[in-house]
């Protein structure tokens, strides 16, 4: 079958025409969407910290943010104070919730201070500190926000991840996992230890929460080990903050 | 039917059964390992194949006279990955939940085989109509294995079905596991999806006879 369309000059133009065609086709999406998917990942971030405050319209098993059209209101109601720690000057930011996380970790790579963002919530006379997390799983990234009281024991915790796999890792997002978390402790004898995702604490019903570890999940080590990792180098930079806290 | 001749319905029934993309033309088993461990997920990405190889097979089959045979492969993998790409974009911005449902599954979609084999053996040689019913026929083909395995995979290796505790609570002691049964853990690993599959495949040929290549 010898057509047309076997010219090499037909070819050639045909993937010029077509990568041409596809390349506006994807531009014009990417361009035309981007305004709202960046707005409803802002609306997440304000979901998943106040999920991890406990802030949240969960049912008995499932983990359900605080709706979509109300989360501004509520966000402002019990995020009382937004810091960004840099070193050891902390100043207030109404914006501090944007910071990209993925951005200070590259920018603390090339030397520059980093900058923490963590934010302060009051409820029902309590105050929380939540933090944001990102470290990696087994397939790409895993990120997380974790609420502390003053002394650094998890209040609550939201984890989310890009790509691990369904049933398994995937799994660090449901309650069962991240409700284990509260009441853990991060501090062990007056010096931060985290929070280790342990395969052996024999401890299923996770009753001991001052041992510093939370139960694995079965068939997904390796983002369990991604969590316990980031917990643990995130979460200790945020030491010397919550030591000013005990001095005041 | 009425709707469909004969040979238009046996484009969607044959992949049901004697001409199953899994279990007879052993396609599209590493995304039929990789996300069965739950039956929400099983379900989620038959109907996200469903989607993409029907719309894939209408574009591809449009422009099959057009497309130079030398870099037809390439083009079939544009295609695919554009329209999956479209639509990964507008679910996350009018359908923010179910895009992160939908996350992990992008990259699968794209290089299903499933997808280019109906791309090259149909869509390249037939009008649009037969391609659309030939790409959903196989789409479900597809599923239905994936959801059999999927259900299979989670009742037995944790005991639920769509995240509901149906035999009880392995941790309180309840339902069933009050009587010392346990969940399989292994059943939750790759290689239980690839032995459960292969028990698809004994039953079915063991049915059919005529399936049974010497």
């Amino acid at each position: 079958m010898s057509k047309r369309t076997d010219s090499n000059l037909y070819t050639v133009l045909f993937a010029a025409g077509m990568v041409l065609v596809v390349g506006a086709l994807l531009a014009f999406f990417a361009s035309a969407l981007k305004p709202t998917i960046n707005e409803n990942k802002r609306i997440e971030k304000q979901q998943n910290i106040l999920y991890a405050m406990g802030v949240n319209e969960n049912d008995e098993t499932s983990a359900i943010f605080v709706s979509k059209d109300k989360v501004a209101d509520v966000f402002a109601k019990y995020i009382t104070k937004q810091l960004v720690i840099q070193g050891s000057k902390v100043t207030e930011d109404a914006k501090a919730y944007l910071i990209d996380v993925k951005k200070e970790q590259t920018s603390a790579k090339e030397g520059n201070e980093r900058r923490l963002p963590l934010f302060v919530g009051e409820k029902d006379g309590k105050t929380f500190y939540i933090a944001p997390i990102r470290g990696k799983g087994l397939w790409d990234a895993i990120w997380g926000y974790v609420a502390m009281d003053a002394d650094m024991i998890v209040q609550g915790a939201y984890f989310d991840h890009k790509g691990e796999t369904a049933g398994l890792g995937a799994n660090i997002k449901q309650r069962f996992f991240m409700d284990d978390f509260i009441g853990e402790h991060l501090m062990k004898d007056g010096s931060f230890k985290g929070i280790t995702i342990s395969k052996s604490n024999n401890d299923p019903k996770n009753e001991d929460k001052t041992d510093n570890e939370v139960d694995a999940i079965a068939g997904a080590t390796i983002t369990g080990d991604g969590v316990s990792a980031m917990i643990k180098s995130e979460l200790k930079k945020y030491v010397s903050f919550f030591n000013t806290l005990k001095t005041n | 039917m009425g709707l469909l001749s004969k040979k238009d319905a046996a484009l969607i029934t044959d992949p049901f059964a004697d001409n199953n993309p899994i279990t007879i033309q052993v396609l599209g088993i590493c995304s039929a390992l990789a996300i069965t461990a739950e039956l929400k997920a099983s379900i989620v990405m038959a109907v996200s194949v469903l989607f993409v190889l029907g719309a894939g097979n209408v574009v591809i089959s449009l422009m099959r006279n057009i497309i130079p045979s030398k870099i037809r492969i390439i083009v079939q993998l544009i295609v695919v990955a554009t329209l999956v790409i479209i639509v990964d974009q507008v679910l996350k911005a009018f359908a923010y939940e179910l895009s992160k449902t939908l996350g992990a599954f992008i990259g699968l979609i794209i290089t299903n085989c499933i997808i280019m084999g109906r791309f090259e053996a149909f869509a390249l040689a037939n009008g649009p109509w037969r391609s659309f019913l030939d790409g959903i026929g196989n789409a479900l083909g597809y599923g239905v294995i994936l959801i059999i395995v999927g259900f299979f995979r989670e009742l037995l290796g944790s005991g639920t079905l769509l995240g509901f505790k149906v035999l009880g609570d392995p941790i309180e002691k309840t339902g069933l596991y009050a009587f010392g049964y346990e969940n399989n853990g292994f059943m939750l690993l790759a290689p239980m999806a690839l032995i459960v599959v292969g028990i698809i495949i004994w039953i079915q040929r063991s049915r059919n006879v005529a399936l049974i290549e010497d």
